[in-house]
């Protein structure tokens, strides 16, 4: 590995002994010797399986639940429905004060995607869980689904989730997150090109090859032990504290290794119905994600839909940007508000724009509720404000490295939302790249610098 | 629910167990005989995650019913090192940076054991063939790739 | 109520077991297994016949017949049936291969199936224990088999390795389900095409015989015009499913393109 050291020589210490060394993992005698222990790996005596019984419908009304059958199945010791949960209404976000509550840990009422969980059914066996789940008989009213953001902002599109009572989320600055820099239409006027693109990405699924899950076990001193492959241990323990309207201090939360997380487990979403499982039978309870469940229930990246309008001169320098952006957050919020607002911020990228107008939608649909990954909200802005840039380039007929050094940004720069920008390194970056992908540019670039914006 | 005698050698012991008539041998590894090393990543046959070696030859054991395993010599991940010393692949796995999540690696190992007793002097393609059941999330295969490579010549050098 | 393995000796106690409500036939367990995993009440005996015979490979002159329990790794291992290796490499994984059977591919429902498209390209007879039968006849009574007939062996005249032809078009490379699956066996003589068999995996609930492009190709060279009439017809009789794969429209857009180079390599 190599250090380059003529960046920003004046304010490094290069007086480095562990930066630049190879360092063995910690992790890795356990990974290899197979004795790494995810939460998955234990056995408790007693212990019961959770199947979940889950929605078939996109939108349907719950009219009945009928267990009676199931509860008498060989091996079931217990069923839960929506009013065996003590505060069934949560979101994960109400911890840093980000509402409404609008998730149900089991559906009441309605369910508002296929896969959506109904009822929890505890057995001996995991066979006997899965015999006395085809046993549930939910009936359902079907109701008409949107599938789609555009369908989903209709007029008269049928309503996901009441909680928000409008199919996209209420910010305190209105139906979306705004950024207003400058005047975007006077920067279009003056504006010797404009291009407009809509980009697109589907769901993503991270696909990790440990399924989510968690198995609980009651303590003798009243506590649950929760052993869970969570990424979000505090989001976890204080939301299924509020679910479970129980102290904090009985839930003892035991993480671990995470066998691929990406994002995908973040959502506090098997470990407060197992804990109440735990707690109603005085019994370990293992609920664990089958394959399909991983794939299918577990949450997705969101699908965004992204439309970008630039204004660009001649000489290289984007002189506006509008952008409309909308994030497909399913039939709940989860993490997708923040997601959304994060966007926002995102769209000029690492580029000085002097008119910039954001508006980013986090739009509610009847698909599966879509959470984090892999930097949730930057990802996709980036892959189409990147293309974006390629685009304006070959518009202009200008190479598109060096269309990036014209624009970007520098310390001191105010960002559109009104950050001013400090630390920046992106024309250094360029100027290496340029190099190790030997990719000339003009060295007019190669003598600029991040700290200071030229003539 | 009837019980039934489920009785192999694991990683060079005699085991035996009563185990759920129709156990799979993944939960009798884990559940009964102790040994967490083959883990469960899909339970249909597409991740590798449970990969094992019976009677030599590289098995799932999500999809092995544990009494057909009765008599037979089963491996496991965990058994390839003794006390302290790690096997060649194990140390070329740490070397390479060959795992980061750690999850598909116990079957990563298995399926590439398998490979070096037959070729123990494989390519890359051999490789990537003899993995090509084992799913990775993490590290993108390089890394895995390099490390059979590596243990394979470092095989090579000691013999 | 957990799952029971049935161990027989013989096919006709395997096939007395399997009278009893609720019994499934096991060949190797990747089919079976992963459906008991997956949630699947409709069995709780599993069956399986043990005797040696079912493992044979018998291949005499040029006539192979293969015991429904031999494994793809048994097929590629075998100095005889190399012909094959394209199709039995196909199946799964290294793993997989150690443990699904000929007869058990028989059964896998679309995109699954692979060996199973190439035995129908080679006009397999399919043996159970009340006598033969051919492949395509089989596929359309595979239902009504499933549970109580017994596959014993397959056979079929093996195809010379420069007529044979396999392409499995997958997403995931080298192993990953099949979008579509082409086994062909073309004969040529004096510079054009004698004769064609063309079997089409996930292209349908079964395997399936491209018949019309079959016909299509008789009598024509070779070439890029030669083929283009049968790819025209290629998807006649053909009802590709949708599944986590690849969607109908998808399998309809590429098989005439992969049958092509197919065809043409």
């Amino acid at each position: 590995m190599k250090l380059a050291k003529t960046y920003f020589a004046d304010e490094r210490n290069d007086d480095f002994s562990e930066i630049g060394q190879p360092l063995p993992r910690t992790d890795l005698r356990g990974h290899v010797t197979g004795r790494t222990v995810y939460f998955a790996d234990r056995t408790f005596p007693g212990m019961l399986y959770l199947k979940m019984v889950r929605s078939p419908h996109h939108h349907a009304r719950i009219l009945s639940i009928d267990t009676s059958e199931a509860e008498k199945h060989p091996g079931v010791v217990r069923i839960l429905t929506a009013k065996d949960v003590p505060q069934n209404l949560y979101t994960i976000l109400i911890l840093i004060q980000v509402g409404p509550e609008d998730e149900h840990v089991l559906a009441e009422d309605k369910v508002r995607w296929k896969g959506e969980a109904v009822v929890a059914v505890l057995a001996e066996t995991e066979r006997a869980a899965q015999e006395a789940a085809a046993k549930v008989k939910v009936e359902y009213e079907v109701l008409e689904p949107v599938l789609s953001i555009e369908d989903a902002l209709k007029p008269d599109a049928p309503i996901v989730n009441e909680h928000h009572g409008r199919n996209y989320y209420l910010y305190d600055s209105g139906e979306c997150r705004k950024i207003r820099f400058g005047d975007v239409e006077e920067g279009f006027a003056a504006a010797d090109h404009i291009l407009e693109e809509t980009y697109q990405s589907s769901p993503i699924e991270h696909a990790p090859v440990e399924t989510t899950g968690c198995i609980v076990v009651p303590e003798a001193n009243g506590r649950f032990t929760c052993y869970t492959n969570t990424q979000a241990m505090f989001f976890t323990l204080d939301n299924a504290s509020i679910i479970l309207q129980m102290p904090g201090h009985r839930l003892h939360m035991v993480g671990g290794t995470v066998g691929g997380g990406f994002g995908g487990k973040v959502d506090v979403i098997v470990e407060p119905i197992a804990i109440l499982a735990a707690k109603l039978t005085g019994r370990p309870v293992s609920f664990i994600y089958t394959r399909e469940e991983e794939m299918q229930i577990s949450s997705p990246r969101a699908a965004e839909k992204i439309v970008m309008k630039d204004g660009v001169m001649r000489d290289g320098r984007i002189v506006a940007r509008k952008v409309t952006a909308y994030v497909d957050a399913g039939a709940y919020s989860r993490h997708s508000p923040y997601g959304a607002q994060k966007a926002a911020a995102h769209f000029p990228g690492p580029y000085t724009i002097p008119n910039v107008w954001i508006d980013s939608y986090c739009v509610y649909t009847n698909r599966t509720p879509s959470s984090a990954m892999r930097g949730f909200g930057v990802t996709i802005a980036d892959f189409a404000l990147e293309v974006q840039m390629d685009k304006l380039a070959r518009l202009i007929g200008m190479d598109p490295l060096e269309f990036r050094f014209i624009n970007a940004y520098r310390d001191g720069d105010m960002k559109a939302h009104r950050q001013p920008t400090e630390g920046a390194a992106l024309i250094e970056c360029m100027q290496e790249a340029s190099i190790v992908a030997d990719w000339p540019v003009d060295e007019r670039f190669m003598a600029m610098s991040s700290r200071v914006r030229e003539g | 629910m009837a019980k039934i005698a489920v009785q192999f050698t694991l990683n060079g012991s005699e085991r035996a167990e009563f185990v759920e008539s129709g156990s799979t041998l993944l939960s009798v590894l884990r559940d009964k005989m102790g040994d967490t090393s083959p883990k469960a990543g899909c339970r249909q046959g597409s991740c590798g995650a449970c990969s094992v070696i019976v009677d030599g030859e590289l098995t799932l054991a999500c999809l092995t019913l544990a009494e057909t395993s009765n008599g037979k010599d089963v491996r496991t991940a965990a058994g390839l090192s003794s006390g302290d010393v790690l096997h060649p692949l194990q140390r070329a796995f740490e070397e390479e940076f060959a795992a980061q999540c750690g999850f598909c690696t116990p079957g990563m190992i298995m399926a590439a054991t398998v490979l070096l007793e037959r070729n123990p002097n494989p390519s890359r393609e051999d490789v990537i063939e003899a993995i090509s059941g084992n799913i990775c999330r993490c590290t993108g295969y390089e890394p895995i790739i390099r490390a059979v490579l590596a243990a394979a010549r470092s095989n090579s050098v000691a013999a | 109520m957990g799952l029971t393995l049935q161990t027989c000796a013989t096919v006709a106690e395997a096939r007395s077991a399997l009278k009893t409500a609720g019994s499934r036939y096991m060949g190797g367990g990747t089919l079976v297994v992963r459906a008991a995993n997956e949630g699947d009440l409709t069995f709780s005996t599993v069956v399986r016949a043990v005797d040696p015979a079912l493992s044979g490979v018998e291949v005499r002159d040029g006539r192979a017949r293969i015991g429904a329990s031999v494994t793809m790794s048994a097929i590629l291992a075998h100095p005889e049936l190399q012909v094959l290796a394209p199709a039995a490499r196909a199946v799964g994984g290294p793993a997989v291969r150690n443990m699904a059977t000929v007869g058990g591919n028989l059964f896998a429902h679309a995109p699954y199936g692979d060996f199973a498209a190439a035995l129908l390209a080679l006009d397999a007879v399919v043996s159970t224990e009340e006598g033969e039968l051919p492949l395509d006849a089989f596929f359309e009574r595979r239902d009504r088999l499933e549970g109580t007939a017994i596959v014993t062996s397959v056979a079929f005249t093996l195809p010379s390795p420069e007529s044979f032809r396999f392409l499995k078009v997958s997403r995931v490379h080298p192993k990953g389900a099949a979008v579509l699956t082409i086994a062909a066996d073309l004969r040529e003589e004096a510079g054009v095409i004698a004769s064609a068999r063309i079997a089409l995996g996930a292209m349908a609930a079964h395997p399936v015989r491209a018949r019309a492009a079959e016909a299509a190709l008789a009598g024509r060279p070779r070439t890029r015009e030669g083929v283009a009439d049968a790819l025209a017809v290629a998807l006649e009789g053909t009802d590709p499913p949708t599944d986590a794969i690849a969607s109908a429209w998808y399998r309809r857009e590429v098989l005439p393109v992969h049958l092509g180079r197919l065809l043409l390599s």
